[in-house]
């Protein structure tokens, strides 16, 4: 069985660059570019859900590629 | 690609009024991945807040909401469970909407143990108003009505309202989303008065007087200051000094519950007057 793969996406409207994202990512998925979050590895996310969880602002989602 | 909590949230009011790195938003989503847990009907689930920031967040919530006055909301959500029982009612309140101007509210759902469901957004801090000490602000820290250090004692709101006959009273904090989420599954479960007091990081009126500027020095503190109940059991004193236990700290069930009890009355009388 392949390992899943997630992909990540930043709801730019919504975020207001206050950086838990990517002080939660515990796979460096997700980096800081010009003050505000970036998907610089996605192929690294293992879904745990830490940045969606503690995203104060509903601006990232994380979902299983596979998954409709 | 849309949040998968989208679906519960009156999506064209975002982005939300509260700071970047506010934690009520994490508590928000805490609220909303519990409801999407347990599949609840969201026809049959009712959200009322008071006032305060924390009081803002059902005005993002795609359910029948119900944003009402200082300290009250409480009240208005007891008369909704009264009016119908079948619902379910979520309460969001502020520290200082929970305990100082509503804390009278507070003290008598938990005596009566109704079945509502109450999440203290506790940021200790009047947010809304520019940072106000509130009921809860901790001794020696700084308010903008605190500028030399808070001199009060401040409630335990956990105690309190275990100590009010609540039944189900849990804590948690935004750094611990994912157990917060779980905390908050049980208190919806739970039928009587639940109460979770849930930490939520300030980071411009707290933080920004007391040298955690950044939200994520709060969330660390929280990490580095709070501690599973089972744990928390094995600690002495001097242990516990400083620090403070995060999951169910009570939790009675099959007690009488207040709008059941009611009904049953309201039968028990009209038999009477029937007979």
């Amino acid at each position: 069985m392949a390992e899943a793969s997630w992909e990540v996406a930043i709801n730019s409207k919504w975020c207001k660059k206050c950086g838990l994202c990517v002080a939660f990512c515990p796979k460096k998925v997700l980096g800081e570019e010009m003050g505000a979050p970036k998907v610089l590895n996605e192929s690294l996310c293992i879904g745990c859900l830490l940045c969606e969880m503690h995203c104060p602002d509903f601006a990232i989602a994380v979902k299983r590629r596979d998954s409709k | 690609m849309a949040h998968p909590l989208e679906k519960y949230l009156r999506a064209g009011k975002l982005p939300h009024i509260w700071c970047a790195g506010c934690g009520h938003g994490i508590v928000t989503q805490a609220i909303l991945r519990a409801v999407d847990e347990l599949q609840l009907d969201t026809e049959k689930t009712v959200v009322v807040s008071g006032i305060g920031c924390s009081s803002r967040a059902p005005g993002y919530l795609h359910f029948d909401t119900l944003h009402t006055t200082h300290g009250r909301a409480i009240p208005f959500a007891t008369g909704i469970k009264m009016a119908n029982p079948e619902l379910r009612v979520i309460v969001v309140t502020g520290d200082g909407d929970a305990a100082a101007i509503g804390g009278n509210h507070l003290i008598h759902a938990a005596r009566r143990n109704i079945d509502l469901t109450v999440i203290c957004f506790n940021n200790t801090i009047y947010g809304m108003t520019s940072g106000q000490y509130s009921p809860v602000t901790p001794g020696g820290s700084f308010a903008s009505t605190a500028p030399y250090g808070m001199v009060e004692p401040s409630f335990d709101l956990c105690t309190l309202v275990a100590g009010a006959g609540g039944t189900f009273v849990a804590r948690g904090t935004t750094y611990h989303a994912r157990p917060l989420t779980n905390i908050i599954k049980e208190a919806i479960k739970h039928e009587g008065f639940s109460f979770v007091e849930a930490l939520s990081q300030c980071p411009t009126y707290y933080g920004r007087r007391n040298k955690l500027r950044a939200p994520l020095d709060m969330l660390y503190w929280y990490r580095d200051h709070a501690v599973g109940v089972s744990q928390w059991e094995k600690l002495t004193d001097d242990e516990k000094a400083g620090k403070f236990p995060i999951g169910v700290l009570k939790k009675v069930e099959h007690a009488p519950e207040f709008s059941r009890v009611y009904s049953e009355l309201i039968a028990r009388a009209r038999e009477r007057s029937e007979a």
